[in-house]
């Protein structure tokens, strides 16, 4: 297919954008196969605005006379306005941008066509390998190995080809308890706990349906991990009732009697159309202009966007502390295992672990727990809060995983090497994006979409100095200790940055943070004279003495 | 030291509301002044300090396994959670308590028996610290339009307005006589506000006595001479802050507000302002929720919403930003009166001052800013903060509501305030306190009456003495933001945990920023001397510095903190730490031979850093705020 076909009015001239906080400017519009680009006419100042088609959530228009108007309402939260003078352009041009925003095929979204225009210096396809990871791993424990049993997705669709299980479980004990496990995703090894040993491991649930099934591999394996005569912690991310619901349709949860190691704890985290509600409401009530208070409050309150970044975190903290406090091993589930089981698994790790609290760290945590974990990126993150479509299979769930790490930094301000910016975009481009990254469901797609070899890694532009002297939190102080947040309500704020980023101006917290930035700039740089002066005395001293000596 | 304590009793615990972790076990102690509380099961000891001036309310609950339950609810939303063994100790305490908590007379304030060991002259400096003619003649007053008079010198115009008053040179005694007798509690329009830029002026008064039809032609005049001393404006507001309807309630007792046929070229608004009882139960709401325990996120936010105090701190807000607008934009002059024009009147007007002048958001502009607009202008802290034993009904939030409104401003805009968070919080305990004669009594004659200036200190010296932590290292300086245009969409006002769950250390951010910027500001001092000193000893320095030197500086940066404790609470635990900073301030590691000599040298700098900016005369006893005994 060509693009061409679907753009009948490539460009229109005297078009006025409308955005919020900004004066409304005159330009030229044009369309390409992947962007929609704004370009004004004004030789003084031009300005132009690049925007994805695919970062398109929503598209409205009206007419008055013969004067269109297009509102525009995108992935990253923002809306903006274009009037444009002609009916027909007008029509043309949205039914383009519809089209062009809701391509059903993969390969013909922008990073399949993107070229690079900076030098690569690090192929971010080949930065968190496997084996990277499972080598620091060896060096502190010999009880886990690498498992190829998954080799060619055979055993598990939305597993990685390798993963770590528990030495002692061979792989045809695997391929037994994969049957056993909702999706065939069987317990692995999601954190080691190097402080004490202990460890998290992630899975779906048990296909115990309401017979009670059971699986002398599957209870074999999880027991593996525990030490002699302690127990563990099975995490439930669904309440009692929807675990006890789930066996009626053959799955269920880990019965007391075959599992007499383990203390099962439901901790109730909402899914799919539930969270996907809660984002259009709070996003709804942030677009809100109506002075009143009691309303915004209670929408606030009616969007339960808090509650869930609560339950999420809670849940993420109670993990942790099963693993540091009690010094017990934990296994992490809800139903699939590939939603609120990540939320949990990987907030806990950054709770628990400071090297995901790095910007390497934190990639390689978003790499390990979500992209080769299998979270379903395509899926979920197709639309965003503007989105109309039903489809039962987009949630927000990166999102708050996201606003869960920003509450964290927001508590611990100088334990974190990346800032507020780096989590918002990697929102962005969880949602739309040059790079292939967050493309496809799992590692099984994207090896069939040859992504590594056809697109550009996000990771390969983040970790260029350039772009991390952006994301980097300049109170950063390596801390290697756990960080315990408050889940209180009052500790709970809304996410500003994303979710009113485009309902305010910015500029006088831009200069707050510019401020900070300068004060602790300024001191290092001061540090770095001292030193350097004291060492040039001493040098002097030296040498003075040697003088004298001689 | 022990005859001091009025009671000692043994094996009271304190109870931490928000953690279930073990409480602890120590002794409870009674002086004059404080409850003190001593944590015997602590590693370290542990002492916590009540102020009795500062008890609201307390309250004795039902017996539990563990003792006699004593809750203590304090002004600046400090709770505590005393189980005492014995009832008999548990009903000696809490008599005593309710005794101590509400003086009947006012030299039982304890105001008058702090004494920080201050010679009698530097007292009487400390005093003088802020002079309020000092600020009309910032705003260029007297000018050919207004005049500092003192007709009000024997109380005799208005007995809750200080002698001297700005009122326009138009306006002859007759005139301000006249209107006096028209207005309530003969508070009559006064000057507030200049705004140099363009002649508008805020000025402020009491409900007019209109009743239904009545009139008064000197009250008319008064503000026909408001008006024309604006003569680049062909008409002025006259904005009452309350509800329309309370104001309309107001008519049938002979009060009520300005009738526009009556007066010439006015433009007249309701900004509805609740009054004091809404305000009082508002906050009574706020706090229930900010004291639930463990609270779902819809209980918080439905609470919230429910109690409506972001509702009312929305509506001050709005009005002060109206006012701004109206002075700056309109370029018109406004009138502003409630019904005695000394609550809602005061908090919008001073909120205006401070969106209009970056004066007003320095250290020495604030104060000026609240004794100007609060003290003496007659907002009767005494009866709002219940200093004394008197009608509950009386007392309101309404300075608290002000304070959080400039807490809000300085959410938007970061780097515009001199000071920091803790500046505010400091004054609102200040408020409570009473250990400073600033905020005693009701009006300018009533503490005359109380010799405050011979019998107590002043607050305002002992702040700018602790002006290095007091202060927001974001700070632009005092051009770089003229006026402010706050954003008044509801979500720019946040729910503020730093003042109502101020005592729930483990709400807060474990680590924070403020420290560690107030940290870097004292570093930056330091190693700004080590760098000179060091310069003077390279006479034969010159040219660039060796670029190596870069990553010298961050092995000395990253030893210097040592991370802070933490430990998990809600999701249950144990004790979050006692530590109020995440990161140790100040002990920056610049280390070498020379150093102690710096850090003498440090200190000595400090110190005149410190007496410059406040008063160079005030004995160093009186350093720190904490209470001392005599």
């Amino acid at each position: 297919m060509e693009f061409a076909e679907l753009i009948k009015t490539p460009r229109a001239d005297n078009v006025v954008l409308h955005r919020p906080f900004y004066l409304a400017v005159e330009g030229t519009l044009c369309l390409t196969g992947h962007h929609l680009i704004f370009s004004s006419r004004r030789q003084d100042n031009a300005e132009e605005l690049w925007l994805l088609h695919s970062n398109i959530d929503s598209i409205e228009k009206r007419f008055v006379g013969s004067l269109g108007t297009i509102i525009i309402k995108c992935k990253d939260l923002r809306i903006i306005q274009l009037d444009i003078p002609g009916m027909e352009e007008c029509l043309n041009i949205a039914s383009s941008i519809e089209a062009l925003s809701t391509l059903d095929s993969v390969t013909l979204m922008y990073p399949f066509f993107y070229r690079p225009m900076f030098e690569i210096v690090e192929d971010g396809w080949r930065s968190f390998l496997p084996d990277q990871e499972f080598e620091l791993l060896s060096s502190v424990t010999d009880e886990w190995r690498l498992s190829c049993i998954n080799k060619e997705f055979s055993v598990c669709p939305s597993y990685p080809p390798v993963v770590v299980v528990p030495k002692s479980i061979d792989d045809e004990a695997l391929r037994k308890v994969a049957m056993f496990r909702y999706g065939s995703r069987f317990p692995v090894l999601s954190y080691y706990h190097k402080k004490n040993g202990m460890v998290m491991m992630r899975s779906s649930q048990p296909l115990t349906g309401t017979n009670g099934r059971r699986c002398k591999e599957d209870e074999k394996l999880i027991n593996a991990t525990l030490r002699p005569g302690k127990r563990g912690y099975i995490i439930d991310t669904r309440s009692l009732n929807v675990a006890q619901q789930a066996r009626a349709k053959g799955g269920g949860f880990e019965q007391e009697a075959h599992y007499p190691q383990w203390r099962r704890i439901h901790k109730c985290i909402e899914r799919f159309n539930i969270l996907q509600e809660s984002l259009i409401k709070l996003v709804e009530a942030c677009n809100d202009q109506s002075h009143n208070m009691d309303r915004w409050l209670s929408k606030l309150e009616a969007s339960n966007w808090l509650t869930h970044i609560k339950e999420i975190l809670t849940a993420a903290c109670l993990a942790a502390q099963c693993i540091d406090r009690e010094g017990a091993s934990v296994l992490v589930h809800g139903t699939e295992g590939t939603d609120s089981t990540l939320q949990v698994t990987s907030l806990a790790q950054i709770i628990l672990d400071p090297r995901c609290r790095t910007i390497r760290g934190f990639e390689s945590l978003v790499v390990r727990e979500w992209l080769q974990a299998g979270h379903p990126f395509q899926q979920r993150c197709a639309q965003s809060a503007y989105s109309n479509s039903k489809q039962k299979w987009e949630a927000p769930v990166f999102l708050l995983f996201l606003d869960c790490v920003w509450q964290i930094l927001r508590q611990f301000p100088c334990s974190f090497e990346f800032n507020e910016q780096f989590l918002i975009m990697l929102f962005e481009h969880a949602y739309a994006s040059q790079f292939g990254t967050f493309l496809g469901n799992n590692e099984n797609e994207r090896s069939k979409l040859k992504l590594p070899q056809k697109t550009m890694s996000l990771w390969s532009w983040v970790n260029r100095s350039e772009e991390l002297s952006k994301f980097q939190n300049p109170l950063f102080e390596a801390n290697s200790l756990v960080i315990w947040p408050s889940v209180a309500p009052q500790s709970l704020q809304l996410w500003e940055g994303v979710f009113l980023r485009w309902n305010r101006p910015s500029k006088f917290l831009d200069e707050a943070h510019e401020e900070m930035i300068n004060i602790i700039k300024y001191n290092k740089e001061l540090q770095a004279k001292v030193n350097a002066l004291r060492r040039q005395l001493a040098e002097m001293e030296t040498d003075d003495r040697m003088q004298e000596n001689l | 030291f022990h005859t001091l304590f009025m009671l000692q009793v043994e094996n009271v615990k304190l109870l931490d509301r928000y953690t279930n972790r073990k409480a602890a076990n120590g002794t409870l102690y009674l002086t004059a002044t404080h409850l003190i509380y001593v944590d015997a099961s602590a590693e370290v000891r542990k002492e916590t300090w009540i102020l009795h001036h500062h008890i609201a309310t307390v309250e004795k609950l039902p017996l539990t396994t563990a003792g006699y339950p004593l809750l203590i609810h304090c002004k600046n939303f400090h709770v505590a959670h005393f189980v005492i063994g014995q009832e008999r100790d548990c009903h000696e305490v809490y008599t005593s308590l309710l005794k101590l908590s509400q003086p009947v007379k006012p030299e039982e304030l304890y105001a008058f028996s702090y004494n920080p060991k201050m010679s009698k002259e530097n007292r009487e400096i400390g005093w003088k610290l802020i002079d309020l003619k000092v600020d009309y003649q910032r705003m260029g007053i007297p000018n050919n339009y207004w005049e500092i008079t003192d007709v009000n010198k024997d109380y005799e115009v208005c007995n809750t307005y200080p002698p001297e008053i700005v009122v326009p040179r138009a306006a002859n005694k007759a005139v301000v006589v006249g209107s006096s007798r028209f207005r309530s509690r003969g508070r009559i329009p006064v000057l507030s506000y200049l705004y140099k830029g363009n002649n508008a002026a805020i000025c402020r008064c009491s409900q007019p006595l209109s009743g239904f039809s009545a009139r008064c032609l000197e009250d008319e005049q008064m503000l026909q001479a408001i008006r024309e001393a604006n003569p680049g404006s062909p008409f002025m507001y006259v904005v009452d802050t309350r509800p329309k309807l309370n104001a309309m309630a107001n008519r049938a007792a002979g009060k009520g507000y300005e009738n526009e046929d009556n007066y010439d070229n006015i433009r007249f608004k309701f900004i509805g302002i609740e009054n004091i009882h809404v305000m009082r139960n508002s906050l009574q709401k706020l706090l229930e929720v900010c004291e639930m325990k463990s609270p779902s996120m819809s209980d918080f936010l439905t609470g919230l919403e429910n109690s409506g105090w972001l509702r009312h701190i929305k509506a001050v807000m709005d009005a002060g930003v109206f006012l701004a607008k109206a002075v700056k934009d309109e370029k018109a002059s406004v009138l502003v009166h409630c019904s005695d024009g000394w609550d809602r009147t005061a908090q919008v007007c001073s909120l205006a001052s401070l969106l209009l002048d970056p004066f007003y958001r320095t250290f020495k502009g604030f104060m000026v800013l609240i004794e100007k607009e609060w003290i003496a202008m007659g907002h009767k802290f005494s009866h709002r903060c219940g200093h004394l034993d008197g009608d509950p009904k009386e007392v309101s939030p309404v300075f608290t509501q002000f304070v959080e409104c400039v807490w809000q401003l300085m959410q938007q805009f970061p780097c515009t305030f001199e000071f920091n968070e803790r500046f505010l919080l400091e004054i609102h305990d200040h408020v409570y306190s009473c250990q400073f004669g600033n905020f005693l009594g009701t009006c300018h004659k009533e503490r005359e009456d109380l010799k405050i200036c011979e019998k107590t200190h002043s607050l305002w010296p002992f702040l700018l003495q602790k002006k290095q932590e007091l202060r927001n290292p974001l700070y632009r300086g005092f051009t770089a933001y003229k006026e402010l245009q706050p954003n008044t969409l509801p979500f720019s006002f946040q729910f503020w945990c730093g003042m109502y769950n101020r005592f729930d250390k483990g709400m807060h951010p474990k680590q924070c920023v403020l420290d560690h910027l107030l940290s870097c500001m004292s570093q930056k001092m330091k190693l700004e001397d080590n760098a000179s000193e060091l310069e003077n000893k390279l006479p034969f320095l010159d040219g660039p510095l060796p670029s190596e030197a870069c990553s010298l500086s961050k092995v000395g940066c990253a030893a210097s903190k040592t991370p802070m404790l933490n430990t998990p609470q809600d999701y249950e635990g144990e004790p979050p730490p006692v530590l109020s900073n995440g990161t140790s301030a100040g002990d920056i590691d610049v280390t070498s031979d020379v150093d102690q000599k710096y850090k003498e040298n440090l200190s000595h700098h400090r110190d005149l850093h410190d007496l410059n900016d406040a008063i160079d005369v005030l004995d160093s006893e009186a350093k720190d705020g904490k209470p001392q005994h005599h």
